[in-house]
């Protein structure tokens, strides 16, 4: 049973194991609007949390996605790269960035639940 | 992730339609001292689409309008030819031609539209210049023109291939118009000027109406099957997929008409006589070319470069800067526009942009991006 972990940047991290699926949550989409290019991580690279390590291109804007952990990625999403709507359509599903290997899985204990962040984006309204 | 989106806590003036934006779930955002929609539920690509493809209603009314009449014993069109570099004196009562307020160093200080009715000369000008616009006109032809500023007046555009059909609905005459004309008709019982007219490369037109009608008018276009919302998001990447320049990023004091490729807007008995601000310089680089001039930029692969990305030349060396940038939804690719010195500027020459520290080969491309479609009847 994969747990979902969530950052104040508006990032998922869903632990499986020791891999780590990364993406932006439903509610960053939104504020988004329509993804027209997404550029992920290479695997193999390591990464330290907080580093951007992606980025979101909307039509008005670029955003920085940073690793809410450190390790290694050992995917990226190339689907992406064709189809960047698929972060609109299913951020927490299908339009996942990228996979890491984690260094120190306890990083995530800092993170949000699910139902602090749902609080979190309640109070951002 | 974080939001590039700045807020603004300054108060801020309303259009007569921001109701009818609320009304239809706008994402309301600050610009030029207004509170103006940026997008519908339809989304910015959605809403560029229907645009491309029916027609779309845009709020331009934040835009200045300003109705300009001669004083006894003086001629008008010679008149604001002392400010502009277009051929005034030469616009037939219900012609419209785009041109730009100058400086002494010929910098631009706007760009506009001017339209004659015979009596008055109508000018639309950019909502963050408005003020300065009129400033600078009063300061300059009070003496000689009475200067009234209509900028409570409401502004419709409603641009596609299909807004003929939607706007000749409502008044049939429209429809006989061709591209940079104006006319005063009759829509929803109230009288408005018409040109057809746009800043998207569609066709379509642009509608000044009363304050007092602009909502109404509004409403019985987006009766009409073909026409949906549209914003300013949107807008932008329209514009930008038409080549025009917008002012405040393409164009702005630093640059000249000459080298914002804006020549084909001096007409040659102008550039013989001159006679308007920042003349000499202007003549001087028609005569020379440009030391720098703006072009189309296509980037390789689907990276975007947005406003501000260096532009750079085989060797790595800076040649240039990107005055706009953006996702073409009609190319399904990244565009640009920038300007570059003079030895780069050939289409077809090959440089490449720095998007976050890495460069992306692009090519200098024709523009527009996306072919006008104008009604030249």
């Amino acid at each position: 049973m994969a747990t979902i972990k969530f950052t104040d940047e508006h990032e998922w991290i869903s632990v499986d194991g020791g891999v780590a699926t990364v993406g932006i949550t439903d509610y960053a989409q939104q504020q988004l609007g329509d993804v027209v290019f997404v550029e992920v991580p290479e695997a193999g690279r390591s990464v330290e949390k907080g580093e951007a390590v992606a980025v979101v291109e909307s039509v008005k804007a670029a955003s920085d996605i940073y690793a809410p952990a450190t390790g290694e990625v050992v995917e990226a999403n190339a689907a992406l790269a064709s189809a960047p709507g698929d972060v609109n359509e299913d951020a927490m599903g299908k339009g996942w960035f990228f996979r890491l290997k984690l260094a120190n899985p306890s990083e995530l204990d800092g993170l949000m639940d699910q139902a602090a962040y749902d609080a979190f984006v309640a109070s951002l309204a | 992730m974080t939001d590039a989106v700045s807020t603004q806590t300054a108060p801020l003036q309303r259009t007569p339609l921001y109701d009818l934006h609320r009304e239809l779930g706008a994402k309301l955002v600050p610009f030029a001292g207004y509170e103006m929609p940026v997008q519908y539920p339809m989304g910015i690509l959605g809403e560029h689409n229907h645009a491309r493809a029916a027609a779309g209603l845009f709020d331009v009314s934040h835009m200045g309008q300003i109705r300009l009449t001669a004083k006894p014993g003086h001629d008008l069109a010679a008149t604001l030819e002392t400010l502009v570099p277009a051929d005034i004196r030469g616009l037939q009562p219900g012609q419209q031609r785009y041109t730009q307020f100058t400086d002494a160093n010929g910098g631009i200080l706007d760009d506009l539209m001017v339209t004659s009715t015979g009596d008055h000369l109508l000018l639309v000008v950019n909502a963050a210049c408005k003020d300065a616009d009129l400033a600078h006109i009063r300061a300059c032809l009070s003496d000689r023109v009475e200067i009234e500023p209509m900028f409570a007046r409401g502004l419709l555009a409603v641009q596609g291939p299909k807004a003929v059909d939607a706007v000749a609905r409502l008044a049939p005459a429209v429809a006989a118009m061709t591209f940079m004309t104006g006319a005063f008709v009759r829509i929803d019982g109230a009288e408005c000027y018409v040109t057809r007219s746009g800043y998207t490369g569609e066709d379509g037109f642009e509608i000044s109406t009363p304050r007092d009608a602009c909502a109404a008018i509004a409403r019985r276009l987006l009766d009409q099957p073909e026409v949906k919302p549209i914003g300013l998001g949107a807008r932008d990447s329209l514009r930008l997929e038409a080549g025009l320049c917008l002012y405040g990023h393409d164009i702005d004091t630093t640059t000249t008409p000459v080298e914002a490729g804006l020549v084909w807007s001096i007409r040659k008995d102008r550039r013989a006589e001159g006679g308007w601000p920042g003349a000499t310089t202007i003549l001087q680089q028609i005569a020379d070319g440009p030391a720098r001039r703006r072009v189309g930029l296509v980037p390789e692969g689907r990276t975007i470069a947005r406003e501000g990305a260096e532009i750079v030349d085989g060797a790595g060396a800076v040649v240039g800067k990107v005055t706009s940038g953006g996702f073409s939804p009609t190319r399904e690719g990244p565009v640009a526009m920038g300007y570059v010195a003079r030895a780069h500027a050939a289409a077809g020459t090959k440089l490449a942009l720095m998007v976050r520290g890495k460069p992306v080969p692009c090519a200098v491309a024709p523009m527009p991006f996306v072919k006008h479609r104008y009604f030249r009847g």
